[in-house]
């Protein structure tokens, strides 16, 4: 059953991620492809700790760890780049 | 003891594919939506709760699986559930600061998207008197 699941929801992400790739692609503005990078560093988290659970071991964690903080480090800083010009005033 | 293990595969295939779920229908909105104000709601709502049942099942996983509890999984969950309204909120002040399209179903009418009324011709320009040097 639990291989079922892994592999019906490993489906699921990669759907997601594709319709994130068509946001990115498409995006008629700025901050449109900002959020479409930022869903798609979310959800490659969820992927990245599936992995771990189909592996059966843990050594993924911190690699789903740098993602989350460096992801939101870099969509706080291109959005206050949007905002100010500027990333560092 | 294998009822204990039939019932925890049970829940954790059941946080698995509802995680998958709500990150699919985030992306979908993400897809689908009109403008920009609307794509905001699908993300930085479902996707974060979606990742959240997915490290949930994850912590059930490994916690069976050495026979303890194991806690690392939900520094990701607290990080994640704190940084997503921070960075929703910065995208739409950039949305608002760039002034997007609109449309017309989206409600609200923030101050930084109205009409500039003070836009004065040549003609009602006030003359003289200035008090500027």
């Amino acid at each position: 059953m639990l291989d079922f699941a892994l592999k019906v929801s490993v489906a699921l992400l990669s759907v997601a991620i594709v319709l994130n790739l068509y946001r990115v692609a498409v995006g008629p503005s700025l901050p449109d492809r900002i959020l479409a990078l930022d869903t798609m560093y979310v959800n490659s988290i969820a992927l990245i700790v599936l992995f771990g659970l189909w592996l059966g071991h843990r050594t993924y964690f911190e690699a789903a760890l740098l993602i989350a903080m460096l992801g939101f480090v870099s969509t706080v800083a291109v959005c206050k780049y949007l905002l100010r010009g500027d990333i560092i005033e | 003891m294998i009822a204990l293990y039939t019932l925890m595969e049970g829940v954790i295939a059941f946080f698995l594919i509802a995680g998958s779920i709500f990150a699919l229908i985030g992306s979908l909105g993400l897809a689908r939506m009109k403008d920009f104000y609307m794509r905001l709601h699908g993300p930085s709502k479902i996707s974060t709760l979606g990742v959240g049942c997915v490290l949930l099942a994850s912590i059930a996983y490994f916690s069976l699986l050495e026979s303890g509890p194991s806690l690392q999984e939900l520094l990701i969950t607290i990080f994640l559930f704190i940084t997503a309204p921070v960075s929703a909120h910065l995208l739409s002040k950039s949305a608002l600061h760039q002034k997007l399209e609109r449309d017309p179903r989206t409600r609200g009418n923030p101050e930084e998207l109205q009409e500039d009324d003070d836009e004065r011709t040549l003609e009602e320009a006030p003359q003289g008197n200035s008090k500027l040097p």
